[in-house]
């Protein structure tokens, strides 16, 4: 066991776990937040994505002990009132079904925005391509992000 | 206006007291935020007036309306509430929904399955909302004193034209809830919906963008213990011995122990399918640490004895006993297996006319055979429940898809009378057919008794994924008859599967062709299995849509104008009295596919179509795609589908791309594959799901109008899609695909 101070959502946190827990489970179980969803604990879904800074992680595999004193963004973080772009264009064009792998790619899309404004559609394949919806909704999202694009 | 007799004339049937709400809230705000409508425009109100079992008031005229049935994403949890606002007269921007618990006093048929929700719901939920707008009438008719038929109601308002009298929903709320529950209700025409038809969006949205706490996953109660199991590697091995002194010294780790999910005692219902009912426990203080303490068992297996299970398999006579025979069994076998059973002949089970003689005179005949694998269901929430049992009671919260069935399985397993066991349901992570098989509900309220603690049992990616309860796999051999002008004269079905058939004998083409011969096998195998999003037909629609096509080419005709001559003959000289479709619909989405996908002009180059009927709708797709660099690009999809009314469009075509999307990433893509029992694929690294550059660049969704009472769309888009795909695949490659997945030594991308 460990202390770790983090910043998470512009908040100061303070978590006592072992050092190589990773992020997601520290705000799932430690820090009540629950809108960073666990998918497959091996980087592979990309329903764990957290903002570390401001580059897409997956938290699933990022051990707490290697934050530092990087801020972490989480889903609940991403705006005070679900206002981000692409969370609006996402509640515009009515994105999700089950909605569970959605807060994951609302941060990595968010992410792709702040790093490259006006992707491409292959970009945006390319930059989204870890992410699993299994619902399919694959191609509302890629709508969805171009939509937020115009207005990031 | 149609009149229906309410089936609820007892007072006590519709009528209830307060359905739990905010009891079970401990963390954070669970169901107490119950604002599920962004749109509200009105605030709480002061206090709620129960009207009856689905909904109720309040005196500022907000309405919350129950949701009854579970939400998988299918979006019930908008579209049904719609339904009772459409009677209710309300406006829908000052309706809240909230998830009604399992209440089988006020609600029928609590479950997601077999896209059953809207047309199953539809008559009860107008009912519900249309009593609710009579009793409001006629508290307005007793406070105005004048007869009830002059009084009439628009968007929460009534209104007495002849006195001028006006009156919110909100100021009758009190003395409506007085009021008897009438014994008929009058329904609106349906040209007069003002809801229904129109696109809501999904009340839940704003929660899932801003990542509330929605899911089983993400349910706490205070004290909450944590729990994994470990589970048998393989199919047929159950657990020898463990040795936890290792894991239970691990930081914050309570205790290990084993469990028996079911006893020999426990009254299982078909839902109960397990093939691993012996398994051992961590349970600690957090998810990481159970995580690791249970990396640190070390646990010992032994071969299985035959047994008997339940069956979970969708084939007819559904809740029967089934052989799980002893063995490890891998996938080289099952295949060897299924060509010798594909040859062999299998057991009749329809035959029109002489299919023999008609099969010797005719002048070309084409035989196929197909093939798919199992499949894993891979919700993206896994499966895990919360449960609390003490001496007197048992509360569960979770994902389900058959919360009754979960209830009467807790109770029994426990020793528990029915009305001690609570069940609340959680917005789901996908269900798919998987979370109808509510074992690890019972494990989880087995697990809390033991541990006399609230505990959340969670499944790992590799628990969910070898756990079992897969879509089987199947093998189906055709063959068809043609004449020499070209016309099919006989047709041969013989399909099977491990464990359970595909085989649906009273489907198109049947009734269409005067020689018909039905075969039906399966296989015993001790790899639990389960429904999967339109069970049998997510296979045998592929089959036999690729097959037709092949048929067509062969007759030298255009494939829409081959079934649709077929169609017209099941419609206007059926063969045989049971026929399970209707011709006319069935032609009406093909017809609709060729007019919106311009079928007729454009260069067939990777152009497939293929159209299904199932689960109550009709659907059509014509598949545009291209080869690049040796893979398949899915340009466009262009689907018909006849469902009869649509309640909510954007939710209906957001459900029907789905479907589309996830029928080709199977196809494409997906395959469980086993290896002496043991599943080789346990996560998203090895087992292939379809990704976003995988998925189709457009979809255009259209809607047959109609005014035929809905159906659902949970399933029908998924199936025929399957057919398209390998059609249209055929026509940019010139090469026919048989074998699913089509290319599954495609590069893994993660």
């Amino acid at each position: 066991m460990a202390t770790f101070n983090l910043t998470v959502n512009g908040k100061k946190q303070q978590v006592d776990v072992d050092p190589a827990t990773p992020m997601l489970w520290v705000l799932r179980d430690h820090l009540n937040l629950v809108g960073t969803k666990f998918g497959c604990g091996i980087a592979a879904c990309g329903a764990c994505t957290i903002h570390l800074g401001d580059m897409a992680m997956r938290s699933c595999q990022l051990p707490v002990s290697q934050v530092g004193n990087m801020p972490i963004t989480t889903i609940e973080g991403l705006s005070e009132n679900g206002d981000h772009p692409v969370q609006k264009a996402w509640l515009e064009l009515d994105v999700p079904q089950c909605g569970y792998c959605q807060a994951g790619q609302i941060m990595n899309a968010s992410a792709l925005l702040k790093a490259n404004p006006d992707p491409s559609d292959e970009e945006i394949e390319a930059a989204m391509n870890g992410n699993i919806c299994r619902c399919g909704t694959y191609t509302r999202i890629k709508k969805a992000i171009k939509e937020a694009a115009k207005a990031v | 206006m149609t009149i229906l007799k309410t089936s609820y004339n007892r007072r006590s049937f519709l009528k209830t007291t307060t359905v739990a709400g905010g009891g079970l809230m401990i963390g954070f705000s669970w169901l107490a935020s119950c604002q599920s409508n962004p749109e509200a425009t009105l605030t709480m109100p002061k206090e709620w007036f129960d009207i009856n079992g689905f909904l109720k008031i309040g005196e500022n005229g907000l309405v919350t309306i129950m949701s009854p049935n579970p939400e998988i994403g299918q979006n019930v949890k908008t579209s049904m509430p719609m339904i009772v606002a459409e009677e209710l007269d309300v406006d829908w921007n000052n309706v809240l929904v909230e998830q009604a618990p399992l209440n089988t006093a006020i609600f029928t048929r609590q479950l997601a399955g077999g896209s059953q929700s809207i047309r199953q719901g539809w008559e009860g939920l107008r009912m519900a909302g249309a009593a609710a707008r009579q009793m409001l009438i006629q508290a307005a008719a007793n406070a105005w004193r004048v007869s009830a038929d002059e009084i009439t109601t628009e968007a929460g308002i009534l209104i007495h034209e002849g006195s001028g009298k006006k009156a919110g929903f909100g100021e009758m709320a009190s003395a409506a809830a007085q009021i008897p529950i009438p014994e008929e209700v009058k329904l609106k025409e349906k040209n007069d919906f003002k809801i229904i038809g129109t696109s809501r969006k999904n009340v839940d949205g704003l929660k899932i963008v801003t990542g509330k706490p929605l899911y089983g996953l993400d349910y706490k109660r205070e004290g909450m213990l944590y729990a994994m199991v470990a589970h048998p590697p393989a199919f047929g091995l159950k657990l020898k011995s463990f040795d936890a002194s290792q894991a239970k010294v691990m930081p914050g780790i309570k205790d290990v122990f084993t469990i028996q999910s079911y006893t020999a005692e426990t009254n299982k219902n078909a839902f109960d399918a397990t093939a691993f009912t012996d398994l051992v426990v961590v349970a600690g203080n957090s998810t990481w640490e159970v995580m690791n303490a249970k990396k640190a068992l070390k646990l010992e297996w032994e071969p299985i004895k035959d047994y008997i299970d339940v069956f979970s398999g969708y084939a007819p006579g559904t809740f029967i006993e089934k052989n799980m025979p002893a063995g490890s069994e891998s996938t080289s076998s099952h295949k060897a297996l299924m060509a010798e059973y594909g040859i062999k002949p299998g057991k009749v089970v329809r035959k029109d006319g002489n299919p023999e003689a008609a099969f010797k005179k005719a002048v070309k005949i084409i035989e196929r055979t197909y093939t798919a694998p199992f499949l894993a269901h891979n919700t993206m929430e896994p499966m895990n429940f919360f449960a609390h049992v003490t001496a007197d009671k048992a509360e569960l919260v979770g994902p389900i898809q058959t919360p009754e069935f979960l209830e009467q399985s807790v109770a029994s397993r426990l020793g528990m009378p029915l009305d001690k066991i609570d069940i609340q349901m959680t917005r789901m992570g996908g269900g798919f057919g998987r979370r109808l098989y509510g074992h690890f509900g019972v494990e989880a309220a087995v697990i809390s008794q033991k541990l006399n603690a609230p505990v959340k049992l969670v499944y790992t990616r590799e628990n969910d994924m070898s756990y079992g309860i897969y879509r089987p796999s199947y093998h189906a051999y055709y063959r068809a008859g043609l004449d020499k002008d070209g016309k099919l004269v006989a047709f041969h079905v013989r399909a099977g599967g491990i464990p359970e058939s595909p085989l649906f004998e009273n489907r198109f083409p049947a009734g269409a062709v005067d020689n018909y011969l039905a075969e039906s096998w399966a296989i015993d195998s001790n790899i639990s299995i389960g429904a999967f999003r339109a069970p049998r037909s997510n296979f045998i629609a592929g089959a036999e849509q690729s097959f037709l096509d092949e048929v067509a080419e062969a007759a030298g005709k255009d494939p829409i104008q081959f079934r649709i001559d077929l169609m017209n003959r099941a419609k206007n000289n059926p063969v045989g009295e049971n026929n399970d479709y209707d011709a006319a619909r069935y032609a009406g989405v093909l017809e609709l596919v060729r007019e919106k996908s311009d079928w007729d002009k454009r260069d067939k180059k990777g152009r497939g179509v293929a159209a299904y009927f199932c689960h109550n709708s009709y659907v059509a797709h014509v598949l545009d795609l291209e080869m690049e660099s040796g893979k398949p690009v899915v340009k466009n999809v262009t689907c018909a589908v006849d469902c009869g009314i649509v309640v909510n469009p954007i939710a209906a075509t957001n459900l029907t791309e789905g479907g589309i999307v996830d029928g080709i990433g199977c196809a494409l893509y997906s395959g469980l594959t086993f290896k002496d029992g043991t599943p080789e694929q346990k996560n998203f690294d090895t087992y292939r799901m379809i990704r976003h550059a995988e998925a189709p660049k457009n979809i255009d969704v259209h809607f047959v109008k109609s005014d035929v009472d809905p159906t659902g769309l949970g399933e029908p888009p998924f199936p025929p899609i399957m057919g398209a795909l390998a059609n249209a695949l055929y026509k940019a490659t010139g090469k026919r695909f048989y074998d699913q997945p089509f290319f599954a030594n495609q590069d893994i991308l993660g």
